[in-house]
C-alpha cells in the first residue's frame, strides 16, 4: 500500500505521523530546518517560499504554543494565515469536519494545520482531499488524540541533533505518561527510525500502553534504574485532566516517585540534556531547579520548533 | 568548445575590480561556485570585511516547479548590510534569475548603499534586465540552453571550468 503521506514521486504530500516516514524524509526535514533558524536574526524575518498561499490553522482542541509557532512559521514563509477558532465556529452548529474542510477549500486554502481530539482526523481530511482530486492541498497534523504529534517529534529530533550531533550512539529516556501521550509515540517512532540504539521509557505501569515494548523500547519501572547513563531525558507532561481517575494517586506522590529532580538527573551522563514539550507542570513531572537549570533545553526546543515547522510547510508547498 | 582557464580568469577579474573597491567593500558569494570565487577574490584584493555567502534556494522563482534543494546551506551575512558597498560574486552569469534572487535576499538584511555584480563568465541567455559590473570573459555566442557551465574545485583547491551537457 502506498504511504498516504507521500505523493507518487516519493515527496512529502501530507505530514500525518512519523510512523512509517522514511528516514531520508526525516533527515531532509532536519537539514532544511537548519538554515531557517537564522532567519530570525535578519532585519526582515521573512522568506518568500509560501508567498500567495493560504494556511488555515484548524484547531479543534486548545493549544497556544503549537498554534502560535505554526502561525509564526507560516508567516515567516510569507503565507497568509487564517486562524479558525473552532469553539465558536460552525462545528458547534452541527457542520461535519469534512464540510468545514470543503468550505475552506472553496476559500482557496492551500494548507491545513489540524489539531483534533480524535485520533485520525487529519488522516481523514487528507484522504478526503485525495478522493476528491485536490492534491495541491496539504495537511499537517498538529496533534490528533493519542495518536501522533509529528512536528513535536521532529523538533525534538532537531534539538537532539543540535546538541548531540549524532543519533547512533545515544541512549534516550522518555519519562512519564506515555499512555496518553501522542508526543511520546511520535518521539519513539522518530528515535527508532533515526537509529538511536537504546530508547527507554520510564513511568508507572498504569500510564504505559500494554504493548509498549513492541514499539522497540526498553521499559524501566524506576527512575533510578532508567536514568542511569542516558544522554537525553525527554519528560512528558502529566495530563492533569487524567489525575482524577484511578490511574494515579496525587500530583505530590507522582512527583516523589517520577518527578525529575537534580538528584535523579545526576544519574544521567553529566552532559545529558533535559527536554519537555510543554506546557510544564512544575513540581509534578519536573522540579523547577531542573526546568530552569543549565541542562534544560526546553526553550530552545520552542525556537527550533518554528524552523522545523517552516521546513515541513516549505517542503509541502514546493509541489 | 575550448574551455577558458579559470585561474587566469580569476586573476583578470581581480585586477579589473581592484581600482573600484575599497577596504570596506563587502563580497557576497553565491553558493557554490560563487563562494569559491569570492574566497579567492577576497584574498587577492585584501579586503577587510568578512566574506558573506548566499544560498538562494529560498528565493528562487522556480521553487514551486523544482522544489526545495534537499540540503540548503543557508546564507551568512556577517557584516552590516545597511549602507554597505556590496559586490555579489557568481561564477557564471546566465538568465539573471539567480542574481535577482540574491538581490532580493540581500535586501531582507538591510539597505545597501551600492550593489555590484562580479562574474567570471557571461554566457549570454539573459531573461532579466541584469548585467555584470565586472566580468572576466563574455562568450561571443550564447551557450545553448541545454548546456551547463560551472566552476569546479579540485581537492587541491584549484578551480577549473566544466561544461555539462544536460
Amino acid at each position: 500500500m502506498r504511504n498516504p503521506q507521500l505523493n507518487k514521486h516519493g515527496e512529502l504530500q501530507h505530514l500525518l505521523t512519523i510512523d512509517g516516514l522514511p528516514r531520508g524524509i526525516i533527515t531532509q526535514i532536519l537539514d532544511i530546518a537548519a538554515p531557517f533558524t537564522e532567519v530570525a536574526e535578519r532585519e526582515v524575518k521573512k522568506l518568500p517560499l509560501l508567498r500567495g498561499k493560504s494556511v488555515f490553522n484548524l484547531f479543534f482542541e486548545n493549544s497556544t504554543r503549537t498554534r502560535t509557532t505554526f502561525e509564526i512559521a507560516a508567516k515567516r514563509l510569507s503565507a497568509d494565515v487564517i486562524n479558525l477558532n473552532v469553539a465558536t465556529s460552525s462545528t458547534k452548529k452541527g457542520e461535519t469536519l469534512l464540510d468545514t474542510v470543503d468550505n475552506l477549500c472553496a476559500m482557496q486554502a492551500d494548507m491545513f494545520v489540524v489539531r483534533h481530539e480524535s485520533s485520525g482526523a487529519p488522516h481523514l481530511i487528507a484522504q478526503h482531499l485525495e478522493n476528491t482530486g485536490r492534491d495541491h492541498i496539504h495537511v499537517v497534523n498538529a496533534g490528533d488524540g493519542r495518536h501522533a504529534h509529528p512536528t513535536q517529534g521532529l523538533l525534538d529530533m532537531y534539538t537532539i541533533r543540535h546538541y548531540k550531533k549524532e543519533f547512533h550512539n545515544l541512549t534516550v529516556a522518555i519519562v512519564g505518561d506515555v499512555l496518553h501521550s501522542r508526543v511520546a509515540r511520535s518521539q519513539i517512532a522518530a528515535l527508532t527510525t533515526l537509529g538511536v540504539p537504546e530508547v527507554r521509557v520510564i513511568g508507572p505501569k498504569t500510564l504505559l500502553p500494554t504493548d509498549v515494548e513492541k514499539m522497540g523500547v526498553r521499559y524501566f519501572a524506576s527512575m533510578e534504574e532508567g536514568l542511569k547513563g542516558v544522554d537525553v531525558v525527554m519528560m512528558l507532561r502529566l495530563q492533569n485532566e487524567r489525575m482524577n481517575g484511578a490511574l494515579l494517586p496525587s500530583p505530590q506522590e507522582f512527583f516523589k516517585v517520577w518527578g525529575l529532580t537534580a538528584e535523579k538527573l545526576a544519574l544521567a551522563k553529566p552532559d545529558a540534556i533535559v527536554m519537555h514539550p510543554g506546557p510544564m507542570n512544575r513540581g509534578v513531572e519536573i522540579d523547577s531547579a531542573v526546568a530552569d537549570g543549565n541542562q534544560a533545553v526546553i526553550l530552545p526546543q520552542v525556537t527550533f520548533g518554528i524552523a522545523v515547522r517552516m521546513a515541513v510547510m516549505s517542503m509541502l508547498g514546493s509541489h | 568548445m575550448q574551455l577558458p582557464d579559470a585561474e587566469q580568469l580569476i586573476a583578470t577579474l581581480a585586477e579589473s575590480m581592484r581600482p573600484k573597491v575599497s577596504a570596506d567593500t563587502c563580497l557576497v558569494g553565491i553558493h557554490t561556485g560563487g563562494v569559491w570565487l569570492a574566497e579567492r577574490l577576497h584574498a587577492l584584493l585584501g579586503l577587510s570585511q568578512p566574506l558573506g555567502t548566499i544560498d538562494v534556494s529560498f528565493y528562487r522563482d522556480d521553487y514551486s516547479a523544482k522544489g526545495l534543494h534537499p540540503q540548503p546551506r543557508g546564507s551568512k551575512i556577517p557584516f552590516d548590510v545597511e549602507g554597505a558597498h556590496i559586490v555579489i560574486v557568481d561564477d557564471v552569469l546566465y538568465t539573471g534569475r539567480t542574481t535577482r534572487a540574491a538581490l532580493n535576499e540581500l535586501f531582507d538584511y538591510g539597505r545597501p548603499a551600492r550593489v555590484e555584480l562580479a562574474v567570471l563568465i557571461d554566457r549570454g541567455g539573459r531573461e532579466l534586465p541584469i548585467g555584470a559590473s565586472f566580468c572576466a570573459l563574455t562568450l561571443p555566442e550564447a551557450l545553448p540552453a541545454g548546456q551547463n557551465l560551472q566552476l569546479e574545485r579540485a581537492d587541491s583547491g584549484a578551480l577549473s571550468m566544466r561544461l555539462i551537457h544536460a
